[in-house]
C-alpha cells in the first residue's frame, strides 16, 4: 500500500517503560514494515499536548508506583480531553499494565489514596493493601477463538462496568481481579490488558488485530497480509505450555 | 552456648550429608538448619571474627567485587570467610559461618579473620543487624527480577530505611555515579567513603534504553548527564534543584581495555594504584574500583590492593574460561538488562565473528518474568555473529528477541535447542577449533551448563563422533 503509515503516539516512553514495553513498539514497527506500511512513532512526555487527530494508535505501558503518580496527574490535567476525543474518533488505544489501570476512572493505592484516571474506560482499580497477594505469573487468556499469552504482575484489582467488556477469559493465571475470570478490557477501539512479556511480539494475531483496528479508521475494511511468523508461533506455543504446566503445579 | 553448639553441629552434619549424597554444594541448607536451632547463630559466630565483617550489596557485581576484595584481604595478610556466590540470603551467610566453625561451636581460628559477605539487596537489613559490619559497600541498583522485588524503588526504599540503623562504627561505601546509591549519603550516620569513575572515555555517551534511576532523588526532576558510563551510572546533576554527583574519594582515573583484561589507574586516599586486571569489560573495572574503595575503608594498604587486583581470577560463571575440545569457552552470566548489555559490549569489542550460546530460564532465581530481554540491546551484536544457539526453558522467547535484533548466525534463524546439553554440543560443533564460544546463561542455566562444561573440560571433541 503506497503512502500508508501507522502513526503512533507513545505516551510517557521514559516514565512508563518498565516491563519490556519497548518490545511492543518494536513489534508494531516490524509488522508494519514487513507489509510495506510506514511507521511513525512520537513520544509524548509530561506536559506534552496530545493531538487526537494526528494518530492512529496511542500506546501506554507500565511503570513503578512513583512514576505512575506523576503520569496520573498529567493524564487528567493535560491528556484526558484529547484522549476522550481520540476514542470517539475510533483511534486505537493499547494500554498495558500500569497504563491500563490509568485508563479507568480511578486507582485506589495500597494506602487508600485515590488517583483519578483518564476515564477512557468505565472501570476502576483497587489495591487491597500491601499485605494482599500480588498477582504474579505467566498467564494465558482465551481471546477471539485463540489465545494471548504473557506475564502479569499487579497488586491492583480491576473491575469493569458499563459498556466495557473483558478482552478475554483467563485460562491460566489471575486476570483483572482474580475473581470473575476476565482479563483486560475492550471498549470501541480501546484495548487494555495486564499482559506484558513483551505482549505483542509473541502474540502476532493480537498485534495484527490492533494494527488493523488502528488503520481501519482511515482505510475501511483494511486487512493485513500474512507474514512469516514461525518463530512467533513457536514462542507463543512454548509460553502457553509453560503457563499451563506451572498453573497445574500451583 | 549449648544451643549454638547444637546448631553448628546440625549444620555441619547437614553439609556432610549433602556433600556425601551430592545433593548440591551445601551452600544454603546447613545454614537454614543451624538458624532453626539457634536463630542467633550468625550474630554469635560473626562476633568472633577478629577483623569483623564487611557486606557487599547491589544489583550487579556483588560476587565479583566480593571475590576481588577477598583477594586484596588475603594480600593484606588476613584470612577470610565468605558466602558462596548466589547464596546471599541469611541462610547462605549462616552456612559459611557454620562451615568455618569447629564441632565445638566456635570459629576454629578467629584471629586475623575477616568476614566478606555478598548480600541480596532486600536481605541487607537482616544481615546487617546480625553481623554488625565494619563496612557496607553499595554498588548499584538496576532493574532486576521485578517479579520478586516488585520494583526498583522498593529496594531503594529498603536501603534508605536500613542505612540509618547501621552500626555507628560501620563505614558506608557508596558509588556516587549511581544517583540512588549516592542518595544514601544523606541518611548515613557514620563515616562515608565514596567512589566513582572519573575516566568516562569508554562510556556510552547516552543513556541506554534500560536506564532506571534517571530521576532526581530529591525533587523528582529528570537528571542531566554530562557523561554516561553504563546504564544510569555516570556524571549526573539535577538541573532543577542542584542535587549533583559529589566528587568521589576513590576513583578510577584511567581505564584502558585490553584483550584479556584492562589496565586501571586508581586514586586511593594514600595515592595511586596502577593495576592490571585480568578481567575484561568496563563493568569489571567498576567491580575492581568498588573493591578498592572497600579495601580503603577497611584500611588495607595500596600494595595489597594492587596485588589483589592483579591476581584476580574469574568467579563462578562470571567470565569463567574453560578449554573444551579445542575451543575456548567463556561463561558470561546474564541476570538483568544492564549486566547483559555490558556482556554484549564486551563480546562485540572482541571481534565480529562471534559464536554464541544463549540460555534463558525462568525459574525463581532467574526471575520468572522474561520481559527483561526486550530491554537488552542485542542489536549491539547485529552482523557480528557466526553461529547462534538458543536454549533453556524460554528458548523460544530468546529466539524471537534475537530475530528482532537481526542476530541470526549467517542469515538463518537462531538455532533453537531447548535441551541444554544438546544445545552445548551443537554450539561447540558450530565453533571452529581454536575459537571462543561465548556461553551466556541466566542464573539457574549457568549452574547447569557450567557443570556440564566442567565435566567435558580437557576432553577431546567427543561430540564430533556423535
Amino acid at each position: 500500500m503506497k503512502g500508508l503509515a501507522l502513526r503512533v503516539a507513545h505516551l510517557f516512553p521514559k516514565l512508563m517503560n518498565i516491563y519490556g514495553d519497548r518490545g511492543n513498539i518494536l513489534c508494531l514497527q516490524r509488522r508494519c514494515e514487513a507489509r510495506g506500511i510506514g511507521f511513525e512513532v512520537e513520544g509524548l512526555e509530561l506536559g506534552d499536548q496530545l493531538k487526537a487527530k494526528e494518530y492512529d494508535l496511542i500506546f501506554v505501558g507500565g511503570a513503578q508506583d512513583r512514576e505512575q503518580r506523576l503520569v496520573a496527574e498529567d493524564l487528567v490535567k493535560v491528556k484526558s480531553r484529547p484522549l476522550e476525543e481520540a476514542v470517539k474518533r475510533n483511534v486505537a488505544v493499547l494500554a498495558v499494565c500500569g497504563g491500563f489501570q490509568l485508563m479507568g476512572r480511578f486507582y485506589r493505592t495500597a494506602e487508600g489514596e485515590e488517583l483519578p484516571g483518564a476515564s477512557v474506560l468505565d472501570m476502576h482499580t483497587i489495591h487491597p493493601g500491601a499485605q494482599a497477594q500480588r498477582f504474579i505469573g505467566n498467564i494465558v487468556v482465551e481471546w477471539n477463538g485463540t489465545t494471548v499469552v504473557g506475564f502479569e504482575n499487579h497488586g491492583g484489582r480491576t473491575f469493569l462496568s458499563g459498556n466495557v467488556q473483558p478482552l478475554g477469559h483467563v485460562v491460566a493465571g489471575f486476570g483483572n481481579n482474580g475473581e470473575d475470570g476476565g482479563e483486560g478490557a475492550v471498549y470501541r477501539n480501546v484495548f487494555g490488558t495486564y499482559l506484558h512479556g513483551s505482549l505483542l511480539p509473541k502474540n502476532p494475531k493480537f498485534a495484527d488485530h490492533v494494527i488493523e483496528a488502528a488503520l481501519r479508521r482511515r482505510h475501511k475494511d483494511f486487512r493485513l497480509s500474512e507474514i512469516d511468523d514461525a518463530v512467533e508461533h513457536a514462542a507463543h506455543a512454548a509460553a502457553v505450555r509453560q503457563a499451563t504446566r506451572r498453573s497445574i503445579i500451583r | 552456648m549449648i544451643q549454638r553448639t547444637a546448631a553448628v553441629a546440625a549444620g555441619k552434619a547437614t553439609a556432610a550429608v549433602s556433600r556425601r549424597f551430592r545433593l548440591g554444594g551445601g551452600t544454603a541448607l546447613p545454614g537454614l538448619v543451624a538458624e532453626r536451632i539457634d536463630p542467633d547463630v550468625i550474630r554469635e559466630l560473626s562476633a568472633q571474627l577478629s577483623e569483623g565483617s564487611v557486606i557487599v550489596t547491589g544489583t550487579n557485581g556483588k560476587t565479583t567485587t566480593a571475590r576481588l576484595l577477598r583477594g586484596i584481604a588475603k594480600e593484606a595478610g588476613l584470612r577470610t570467610i565468605a558466602n558462596r556466590a548466589g547464596s546471599n540470603m541469611m541462610r547462605g551467610i549462616a552456612a559459611a559461618l557454620v562451615d568455618a566453625a569447629g564441632w565445638s561451636g566456635d570459629i576454629a581460628s578467629a584471629q586475623k579473620r575477616l568476614g566478606i559477605f555478598e548480600v541480596d539487596e532486600a536481605t541487607l537489613p537482616l544481615v546487617a543487624d546480625a553481623v554488625r559490619p565494619r563496612g557496607v559497600l553499595f554498588t548499584n541498583l538496576f532493574r532486576d527480577q521485578l517479579d520478586r522485588y516488585g520494583e526498583v524503588e522498593t529496594v531503594a526504599a529498603v536501603w534508605r530505611a536500613a542505612v540509618p540503623g547501621l552500626p555507628p562504627e560501620a563505614t558506608v561505601v557508596l558509588n556516587v555515579d549511581d544517583p540512588s546509591v549516592a542518595a544514601l549519603a544523606a541518611v548515613a550516620q557514620g563515616r562515608i567513603l565514596t567512589y566513582g569513575m572519573k575516566d568516562t572515555s569508554s562510556g556510552e555517551g547516552k543513556l541506554e534504553h534500560a536506564a532506571d534511576a534517571r530521576w532526581c532523588t530529591v525533587c523528582g526532576n529528570e537528571l542531566e548527564y554530562s557523561a554516561v558510563i553504563y546504564g544510569h551510572l555516570g556524571h549526573w546533576r539535577c538541573p532543577k534543584c542542584g542535587n549533583t554527583r559529589a566528587e568521589p574519594d576513590v576513583f578510577c582515573g584511567q581505564f584502558q581495555a585490553e584483550v584479556n583484561g584492562s589496565r586501571l589507574t586508581l586514586k586511593l586516599p594514600g595515592g595511586l594504584v596502577e593495576a592490571s586486571l585480568p578481567l575484561t569489560g568496563l563493568y569489571n573495572a567498576y567491580n575492581a574500583l568498588a573493591a578498592a574503595a572497600a579495601a580503603a575503608a577497611l584500611g588495607f594498604g595500596r600494595p595489597a590492593v594492587q596485588r589483589g587486583l592483579n591476581a584476580a581470577t574469574a568467579g563462578f560463571g562470571r567470565q569463567e574460561r574453560m578449554r573444551v575440545g579445542g575451543r575456548d569457552v567463556q561463561i558470561m552470566l546474564a541476570k538483568n538488562p544492564a549486566g547483559l548489555n555490558q556482556v554484549l559490549r564486551t563480546i562485540a569489542a572482541n571481534g565480529s565473528n562471534s559464536d554464541l550460546a544463549v540460555f534463558l530460564n525462568d525459574n525463581i532465581a532467574d526471575g520468572r518474568d522474561v520481559s527483561w530481554i526486550w530491554d537488552v540491546d542485542f542489536e549491539l551484536l547485529e552482523g557480528k555473529t557466526r553461529s547462534v544457539t538458543v536454549s533453556g526453558l524460554r528458548a523460544w522467547d530468546m529466539a524471537l528477541r534475537l530475530k528482532y535484533a537481526g542476530i541470526d548466525g549467517q542469515g538463518a534463524s537462531p538455532h533453537v535447542e531447548p535441551e541444554p546439553a544438546r544445545a552445548l554440543k551443537r554450539a561447540l560443533r558450530a565453533t571452529p577449533e581454536g575459537s571462543t564460544l561465548y556461553v551466556i546463561p541466566t542464573y539457574t542455566a549457568m549452574l547447569e551448563v557450567r557443570d556440564q562444561l566442567a565435566r567435558w573440560a580437557g576432553r577431546g571433541a567427543f561430540w564430533e563422533a556423535e
